[in-house]
């Protein structure tokens, strides 16, 4: 039975705040960035206001806050932080750090373009450049969604020992006030509980974290530990995820489908676009098409056997991508999905598509548009290959 | 686990899962069971008569292999020792010289200080 909830109406960035409030780490390091700025200005405020006793960590870079939230996390603190674009980028070498080392950091992203040319309007090419960083990566269609995989986030993180990147849109979905429910302090407090790792630095026993395996193969045992992990997340994600969905009553699935009972023509998108694709897509079945989405939240770990699954009947589909992988056959979504369908000895017609970069609208007729395509290709329409969508 | 009891000797027959999870080490200076040492190519060898225990070599020594008793050098340690030769440039009393590695201490006892070890024909005793 789901708990009572509030109602509340703020920005995609405040109800994320609101959840790191309710979580109250041991520890944030944070540094602004557009469009994040505002989830840790806010949480600044709550920690002048005296309403949490988190210690905040102000740095002078993102490559600064990620390198204290290693050292804060290797110390046994709970700890947080938020980014975006650049300053993502900017930390990059310190992601693989922080997963390497197997800290359980929590890090929202507000999805951006990243430069040149300089753009600080939504689209995801920060997030996909740490795909394959060894965080886990979730993605979130609205601000409600942000704040469910906000609060699961610290609990995945810590499960796995693998550090979990909550993302949502930026402007569209940080900006944008929307309405959330959310539950009682207490309930979030119960529900994360408190973190107190098997070792860390500051234990009476001495560990050292940081080793060196630069000889023999030991370096790729590490890693294969890590593969193990990351794989073994995906269960662990939908467990966390299902304990929150029985309070909220708010289902996770790591791939969330509609229309996809008789749908023969199916979109996979990520992200706050995702609204437009079912919008589109549920005017056309209520005049007699047979066409779905697929929405994934879980990107890291990928879902591979359950979007395979929902794809199974699918005759054409089409991936959305909002960013590319410049040179590569398609953007990372679409690769990603490709392989899960070749994997599954699945071979509907496939169409691939950029869409949205640098906030770039995604309208409606796109995705009609996308379905045409679709359709087409089932009559033996050429391919006509990557497709930017919107601008001729 | 305690720091007493953590045995890494035979780390590298370990299964993935029994490495700790990110490799962290389950205690503290276990640095010195790793022999360093044997990386060495260039082997300081210390002149105990020209050396004054200024302790200038102890100062830097990256390794920490210069060995102290009392507060009185009493040599070096060469499971640790990676022959880098900082000790060799800083003493200011031509008490630390740097040899190659396979060099006999007798034989090379006449040998070159560091500035004149890049030439390998008169550093080379077998050349």
């Amino acid at each position: 039975m789901a708990t009572e909830q509030r109602t509340i109406a703020a920005t995609g960035n405040g109800i994320v705040a609101e959840a790191y409030r309710q979580i109250e780490p041991d520890v944030i390091c944070a540094y602004p960035i557009t469009p994040q700025t505002t989830i840790v200005e806010e949480f600044a405020k709550f920690v002048a206001a005296g309403k949490v006793t988190t210690e905040f960590v102000t740095v002078e870079s993102e490559h600064s806050s990620m390198s204290a939230c290693i050292g804060s996390s290797s110390a046994g603190a709970r700890t947080f932080t938020a980014t975006s674009s650049q300053g993502l980028a900017l930390m990059y070498e310190e992601l693989f750090v922080a997963s390497g080392l197997r800290l359980p950091i929590v890090m929202v992203n507000a999805n951006r373009a990243l430069s040149a040319p300089i753009n600080i309007h939504g689209d995801h090419s920060d997030v996909m450049g740490a795909r394959d960083t060894g965080w886990v990566i979730l993605f979130a269609e609205s601000a409600q969604e942000a704040y469910d995989q906000t609060i699961i986030a610290p609990r995945i993180a810590e499960a796995n020992l693998l550090p979990v990147m909550p993302t949502l849109d930026g402007f569209i979905t940080t900006h944008a006030i929307a309405r959330a429910q959310v539950v009682d302090d207490a309930v979030v407090k119960d529900f994360v509980g408190t973190w107190k790792p098997e070792h860390a630095l500051l234990d009476r026993e001495p560990i050292m974290v940081g080793g060196f395996a630069n000889l023999g193969n030991t370096y790729m045992k590490i890693k294969a530990a890590q593969r193990v992990a990351a794989d073994g997340a995906l269960a662990s994600i939908k467990t966390i995820a299902d304990e929150w969905a029985a309070i909220t009553g708010r289902p996770y699935d790591h791939v969330e489908g509609y229309g996809l009972e008789d749908a023969d023509l199916v979109i996979v998108i990520l992200g706050s676009a995702a609204g437009n694709a079912r919008t589109v897509a549920r005017d056309l079945r209520a005049s007699g098409r047979k066409v779905g989405i697929v929405k994934l939240r879980t990107y890291r770990p990928f879902p591979t056997a359950e979007l395979a699954a929902a794809l199974s009947r699918a005759k054409a589909v089409a991936i959305m991508d909002r960013s590319d992988s410049f040179g590569s056959f398609a953007g990372p979504l679409a690769l990603d999905t490709m392989a899960a369908l070749y994997a599954h000895d699945l071979h509907p017609q496939i169409r691939r598509y950029i869409y949205g970069l640098g906030g770039a609208d995604v309208k409606l007729e796109y995705f009609r548009h996308v379905y045409d395509d679709l359709e087409a290709s089932l009559s033996g329409a050429a391919d006509p290959g990557l497709t930017y969508l919107g601008i001729d | 686990m305690s720091s007493n009891n953590w045995d890494v000797s035979d780390y590298e027959n370990w299964t993935p899962e029994e490495f700790p999870v990110g490799m962290c080490a389950l205690a503290g200076g276990k640095a010195v069971e790793y022999i360093t040492g044997s990386w060495r190519s260039m082997r300081p060898l210390w002149d105990k008569d020209k050396c004054t225990n200024c302790l200038i070599c102890w100062v830097n020594c990256p390794d920490s292999s210069i060995k102290l008793q009392d507060g009185q050098m009493v040599g070096i340690d060469l499971d640790h020792c990676k022959g880098c030769g900082v000790c060799v440039t800083e003493c200011r009393f031509e008490a630390l010289r740097l040899l190659p590695e396979h060099c006999d201490e007798v034989k090379c006892s006449e040998g070159p200080v560091l500035d004149e070890a890049a030439q390998p024909s008169t550093m080379n005793p077998e050349v």
